[in-house]
């Protein structure tokens, strides 16, 4: 098969046995090992692959989700800069609000906003509410500032006239700008067109204007990549007048515009004159006239500590704590449910697992004692259940289980439950148990009985002919050898069951249910994707940790299937 | 069971032993058929007085076991006629079975067959109480499934047995749930939609997984272990994990919803089975084989076909079996990366429960369990086939 | 090499040909809706017939409203949106318009005008309560309960579900704070015009967290529409909520021993939403589908099959009778003057607000049982 199976050469010469072609034996077999190593991953790798691919990816993209927390920063990237500097003693100042009122305005333009509050809403309720109203309102706020421009120079209404003023009348443009705009845009829109925006703003009113230029650009980026609509022919966003106020507001940039000389310098002029027109108490109030909550502390403290990129909150929130200002801190009392739900879940696993030993021991000695025959017939009735569709036996139990099904209807009939007093054995943990039980039950018998096929009968026998009684030999000769077995069920039944989904989803009522219904609440229901992913993180860990074990003690190669 | 008599078998005493006993079952009989009827304690008497009689009937002038039986099976059933009517039949007959049967093993000494001779009396009773005991866990796991099919043959929308099921009506029985099966386009599409993922998600997963397990067994492999807890995790994280993974990833890369999606989920979930029944055929493969075959101057692709393959193809099967049936009743996946073109059956059955009343999803488990029973003989079979191939070889 | 070019004429003309075709309208359509009786009889109202003017056309449908904002979510974070037409509830419809998952139309361009006349927005009124929300249907959520387990007197309060004394046995309740706060806020002495000013504290949410506190042990939690009435079928509860709806389908198609307890039923809206971001000719499809499938006549045919009242004010003289039953429809509409004596109205702005907050506290306290 390999140069290195040939015949040794001349072991009396002296020096390094050599190979036949001539190189040392030692190096070639080398050579043959390696080569050994690689065909048998060459072999495997596609397998490798495919797994890494199909799904390992989604574990990790998964693990991923649950830290990720992008979206503060990509929706209110400016307000996050801003609150930087914020102490968190009092309100923050109109600095924050005005970079709150331009990030809101283009969220709620690309709908991102309720996203957002969505997100924040997990945090610390009513933010949800919040963004939704001031989202609806983010309109009004620059129309005031509308309202005044357009009065001043009726010119502020046309989009031409705009834009040949944004365009500086085709000046240089100021590529940097444009540049970091739409990079910030293409975060906030996961799915922006790429194209021709057909606008760039004068390097000479970007200098000028600075807080317009931005605003303007946002605009012609969205305007342009979002609707597909040519920029020069839209009126501009509400946000871009609010914009000129800002900037009109600064006495340097007044006086600057008094000597500018781009297109539409008189209506500048004319506007800058009007700025004591514009509406007084800047953003902050016209915030605070929308909700009174964002003159709130909690609001601002969820905003800045979950500002960061990558957030333990998720996290914190499966085990019941939060995130806040002060660092961690337990959450309300009527929101603490996770811990209470894992703990359910490994009980039940716990009582599913002891169970299937009940059960199942009896049953693997049975079939192991038995002759090959009749065993492997009996067998078959192990296998059935095991073979037969999950829906299926769940359904079978929820016929049998409930208050009018066939159980409880023999008991009555049978005169030993009054038919008032029917048994409540569906729709709450017993009801999980006794399925599940059932369910798991082959996985408990199966390696059980692989394990006790190996124990010699003749052990039995031998411990009673040395005068033990039948207890005594079978707990002090034959169980201490069939533990292997339990522990590998055991632990196959425990892993299994603690991940279970539909039989508890179907059968479990409120009581009965385990973590994973949770998880798919919230992956379905409730949308906090990043919490999912965190408690089936928390999941997953507990799963690779008893895997590990089981490894340890069985082995994974041992694993056997019917 | 044998008919004869170790002769140092005692013959069990009559009145001492059976009469006490069978009487014992009777009274138990009775109190149940008289408590149903509302009268427990003339039940309890009648039941005991027909037990002792029928015991001592049998034993004193029915010499034939079988004609006995009959002859107690009818004397039942006669009763539960009078008592209950046509399901009192059925009933009685099950009744008078159990009792024949009692009295027989019994009286014949049967109940010490399993046992060693030496055995003491509480020795026998407490085997025949652990044999009572697994009879017992035997019909846990049996019944669910032997419910499900009497329902199937449901007239009614429901999932309960109604009444004139119960009184053997034949008004009570239709086939209406199978035709619903066979005649709705959602199920016919469902059906369709299994037939078309299954075979190839089981394809992929036994194509990667024989030949990785082939690596797998090698003499040297580098990272075994890591490798091995890697391709078999797929059936050790828990399903909704999977499920919720692969939703979001397969969405990020455009998978979620597509018929490919779906194939590719369920192949990597039936990789595992494929792994483990592969990598157990391989334990016992004799390797001179391939070694003699090389020698013999057959290539490697030869020696795998002519050689090697023949001699693993029945844990290829099962393998295969198993990833087959893991896809074709996986319902969490499929839930979460499919969407209505990939609907498939255990999908539907899923909807069926929740979304809709439709007990056709117990006349499709009637059908499923059939399957299921096929399968599994189909994998008993293969397995002699190995045991034997193997014997064959030199080992 | 000249039948290389044959070749290639040959199928850049198909081509091109499939591309023309494609940008009439595309010829399958995914339909997405609740499954069951509901589904049914929009297949059978207008699918069926509008598969039979355009033959060749594939619908596919699938039962995933419960899941439509998760399930759209997803779609669009992968760019990849395989639904065309989505049936949910007004209040989903809302969410996924302010996501803007959801896409905004003009009721009189996409939507037939009444027989008369009347624009389509007039005849559909302010049932349009978002601009993505293509009415369809008004339904209720509302009790039955088995009339042989109540006794002599059957319910006709809304409080009698929480009477355990008259009528002892186990509730089905719906498993979302929704409607089951309102109902128990006004078992518990609040006005009716009060609730949502009371539910917006925490006394008024905890008031009516103590007035479920007191049936919570009998009551079985549904998550599907199906539920309350395989329940009331099995015997397994005395009376549960559901949409009216299932209940008559219980009532006088399978002829199951069920009555409605009407009082206090809660009206809601259903109708379609279509998916933003929808290919030119899966839009065309869409839109001509939609027009076909909301006109009076289409609208007034659904009620033949499930008791579910139009959306259109057109549609309801037009009602008629059971289609295999022969029953008249119109006593069995919510909306029937006799059963909407007392009727509550689903408050969806407050519940756009206030759900996420509310549904996280109701499942604890659940889960808590």
């Amino acid at each position: 098969m390999s140069d290195a199976s040939t015949s040794m050469s001349d072991a009396s010469t002296a020096g390094p046995m050599l190979a036949a072609d001539g190189t040392p034996l030692k190096r070639s077999l080398r050579k043959a090992l390696r080569r050994e190593k690689m065909r048998a991953l060459m072999l495997i790798a596609p397998l490798l692959f495919f797994i890494l691919l199909t799904f390992i990816a989604p574990i990790a993209d998964m693990l991923f989700r649950s830290v990720e927390n992008q979206i503060v920063s990509n929706t209110l990237p400016r307000t996050v800069i801003a609150l930087d500097d914020w102490d968190g003693q009092e309100e923050p100042g109109e600095k924050v609000y005005q970079a709150l009122y331009f990030d809101l305005f283009v969220a709620a333009e690309a709908k991102e906003h309720t996203k957002l509050g969505t997100r924040l809403n997990y945090e610390e309720t009513g933010i949800s509410s919040l963004f939704r109203t001031t989202g609806r309102r983010s309109d009004d706020i620059g129309e005031a500032y509308q309202d005044v421009f357009e009065d001043v120079d009726p010119r502020f209404k046309e989009a031409g006239f705009w834009y040949d003023m944004m365009t500086a009348g085709g000046g240089e443009p100021d590529t940097a700008l444009m540049s970091e705009r739409l990079g910030t845009m293409n975060r906030l829109i996961a799915d922006l067109a790429s194209g021709d925006i057909g606008f760039a703003p004068a390097a000479e009113i970007s200098a000028l204007l600075p807080k317009t230029a931005e605003a303007y650009t946002d605009f012609a980026i969205f305007t342009a990549l979002a609707d597909g609509d040519v920029v020069a022919e839209e009126d501009p966003w509400e946000a871009v007048y609010a914009a000129l106020g800002v900037d009109l507001a600064n006495a340097e940039t007044r006086d600057a515009v008094q000597v500018y000389e781009g297109p539409g310098a008189d209506a500048l002029r004319a506007a800058a004159a009007a700025a004591d027109q514009l509406p007084a108490g800047g953003f902050k109030s016209a915030f605070l006239d929308v909700d009174e909550d964002w003159a709130s502390q909690g609001v601002w403290e969820t905003i800045k500590t979950y500002s960061a990129s990558y957030t333990p909150g998720y996290f914190l929130n499966s085990v019941d704590l939060e995130l806040s200002a002060d660092g961690i801190s337990p959450r309300d009392e009527d929101q603490q449910i996770y811990i209470l739900l894992f703990k359910r879940t490994i009980f039940m696993s716990l009582t599913i697992m002891f169970s299937c030993i009940l059960l199942g021991y009896p049953i693997a000695w049975l079939l192991a004692n038995l002759p090959v025959r009749t065993s492997n017939l009996l067998l078959i009735l192990v296998l059935l259940p095991f073979w037969t569709s999950l829906l299926v036996r769940t359904s079978a139990w929820k016929v049998l289980l409930q208050q009018q099904g066939v159980i409880n209807d023999i008991l009555v009939w049978s005169g030993i439950v009054d038919d008032a007093n029917r048994l409540v054995m569906i729709n709450n943990q017993f009801g999980t148990i006794v399925a599940m039980t059932h369910i798991l039950l082959p996985f408990m018998i199966l390696p059980l009985y692989s394990v006790m096929q190996t124990i010699p009968p003749s052990y039995l026998r031998a411990a009673k002919s040395l005068g033990a009684t039948n207890w005594t030999a079978f707990w002090r000769v034959y169980f201490p050898q069939s533990v292997p077995g339990i522990g590998a069920g055991s632990i196959l039944v425990f892993i299994l069951s603690i991940g279970y989904y539909i039989t508890p989803e179907l059968v479990g009522g409120t009581t009965g249910t385990f973590i994973s219904n949770r998880i798919a609440y919230h992956i379905s229901s409730s949308l906090n994707w990043g919490l999912a992913a965190a408690l089936g993180s928390i999941l997953l860990a507990a799963v690779l940790i008893l895997y590990w074990a089981y490894d340890k003690i069985v082995g994974i190669d041992n694993v056997k299937l019917g | 069971m044998s008919s004869i008599d170790l002769p140092s078998t005692p013959k069990p005493s009559l009145t001492r032993f059976v009469l006490p006993i069978v009487t014992g079952a009777g009274a138990l009989f009775g109190l149940l058929t008289g408590s149903a009827m509302d009268s427990p304690s003339p039940g309890l008497v009648i039941g005991a007085v027909v037990g002792a009689a029928l015991a001592y009937a049998l034993v004193s002038f029915m010499p034939s076991r079988r004609a006995g039986r009959w002859a107690a099976v009818a004397l039942f059933a006669v009763i539960g006629l009078l008592v209950g009517g046509l399901p009192g039949i059925v009933a009685g007959a099950a009744i008078g079975g159990v009792m024949g049967w009692i009295t027989y093993w019994l009286s014949t000494g049967d109940y010490r067959n399993t046992v060693p001779i030496y055995y003491t009396a509480p020795q026998v009773l407490w085997h025949n109480t652990y044999l009572f005991i697994c009879g017992l866990i035997f019909f846990f796991l049996i019944a669910p499934i032997v419910t499900i099919l009497p329902l199937s043959f449901n007239a009614e929308m429901f999932f309960t047995f109604t009444p004139k099921m119960l009184a053997l009506d034949p008004e009570g029985y239709s086939l209406r749930h199978y035709r619903d099966f066979f005649s709705n386009p959602d199920w016919q599409q469902a059906l369709a939609n299994s037939v078309k993922i299954a075979p190839l998600a089981t394809l992929l997963s036994v194509s990667f997984g024989t030949l990785a397990a082939i690596g797998l067994s090698q003499e040297h492999v580098p990272f075994r272990r890591p490798i091995m807890a890697i391709l078999i995790s797929p059936m050790i994280v828990p399903l909704i994990i999977s499920a919720a993974g692969m939703y979001f990833f397969y969405s990020r890369i455009g998978l979620q919803g597509t018929y490919w999606g779906v194939v590719l989920a369920h192949a990597a979930l039936g990789i595992p089975f494929v792994i483990i029944t592969v990598t157990a055929t391989l334990v016992g493969f004799d390797r001179s084989l391939t070694r003699a075959a090389a020698n013999m101057g057959a290539d490697p692709v030869t020696t795998f076909f002519r050689i090697q393959m023949p001699l693993i193809l029945p844990g290829v099967i099962s393998g295969g079996l198993f990833a087959f049936i893991t896809s074709f009743d996986e319902v969490v996946v499929v839930l979460f990366v499919g969407s209505a073109g990939q609907k498939t059956l255990p999908w539907q059955m899923f909807t069926g429960l929740r979304e809709q009343i439709s007990p056709t999803i117990l006349a499709v488990a009637a059908i499923l369990v059939a399957i299921s029973i096929c399968l599994l003989t189909v994998v008993e079979m293969l397995r002699r086939r190995s045991e034997r191939l193997r014997g064959m070889s030199p080992a | 090499m000249r039948r290389m070019t044959t070749l290639l004429a040959t199928s850049a003309l198909a081509v091109t040909a499939s591309a023309t075709f494609a940008q009439e309208m595309a010829d399958s359509m995914t339909l997405v809706s609740w499954g069951g009786a509901y589904q049914a009889s929009q297949r059978n109202a207008y699918a069926e017939p509008y598969k039979e003017m355009h033959p060749g056309l594939e619908v596919v449908w699938d039962e995933s409203s419960n899941e439509a904002v998760a399930k759209l979510r997803a779609m669009n974070e992968a760019g990849n949106v395989t639904w065309d037409l989505v049936d949910v509830v007004a209040s989903d419809a809302m969410r996924l318009c302010d996501e803007g998952l959801a896409m905004e139309y003009d009721p009189d361009e996409l939507l037939a005008p009444a027989p008369d006349g009347t624009p389509a927005s007039e005849d559909f009124g302010d049932l349009i309560v978002s601009d993505c929300f293509i009415p369809q249907i008004v339904y209720s959520t509302t009790f039955g309960y088995r009339t042989d387990m109540v006794g002599d007197t059957p319910p006709d309060d809304i409080c009698d579900v929480f009477d355990l004394e008259a009528y002892p046995g186990k509730r089905s309740l719906e498993k979302r704070p929704i409607n089951n706060m309102e109902w128990a806020l006004l078992c518990s002495g609040v006005a009716k015009e009060d609730i949502y000013d009371v539910l917006e504290t925490e006394e008024g949410q905890n008031q009516a967290f103590a007035k479920l506190d007191t049936i919570k042990d009998q009551v079985i939690w549904w998550s599907a529409g199906a539920d309350t009435p395989q329940l009331l079928a099995d015997g397994e509860v005395v009376m549960g909520s559901t949409y009216n709806g299932r209940l008559f389908s219980v009532i006088e198609e399978q002829d199951q021993p069920v009555a409605m307890l009407w009082d206090a039923q809660v009206f809601d809206l259903d109708g379609w939403i279509i998916p933003a971001g929808l290919p030119a000719d899966r839009l065309a499809r869409v839109k001509d589908f939609v027009k076909f499938a909301t006109d009076t006549q289409r609208l007034a045919d659904q009620a033949a099959y499930i008791s579910y009242g139009p959306a259109r004010q057109s549609s309801a003289p037009l009602v008629g009778e059971h289609a295999e039953l022969g029953i008249d429809m119109a006593p069995h509409m919510p909306t029937d003057p006799d059963n909407a004596q007392n009727t509550f109205l689903y408050n969806y702005e407050w519940w756009a607000d206030y759900r996420d907050d509310l549904d996280a506290k109701f499942q604890a306290w659940l889960a808590k049982g």
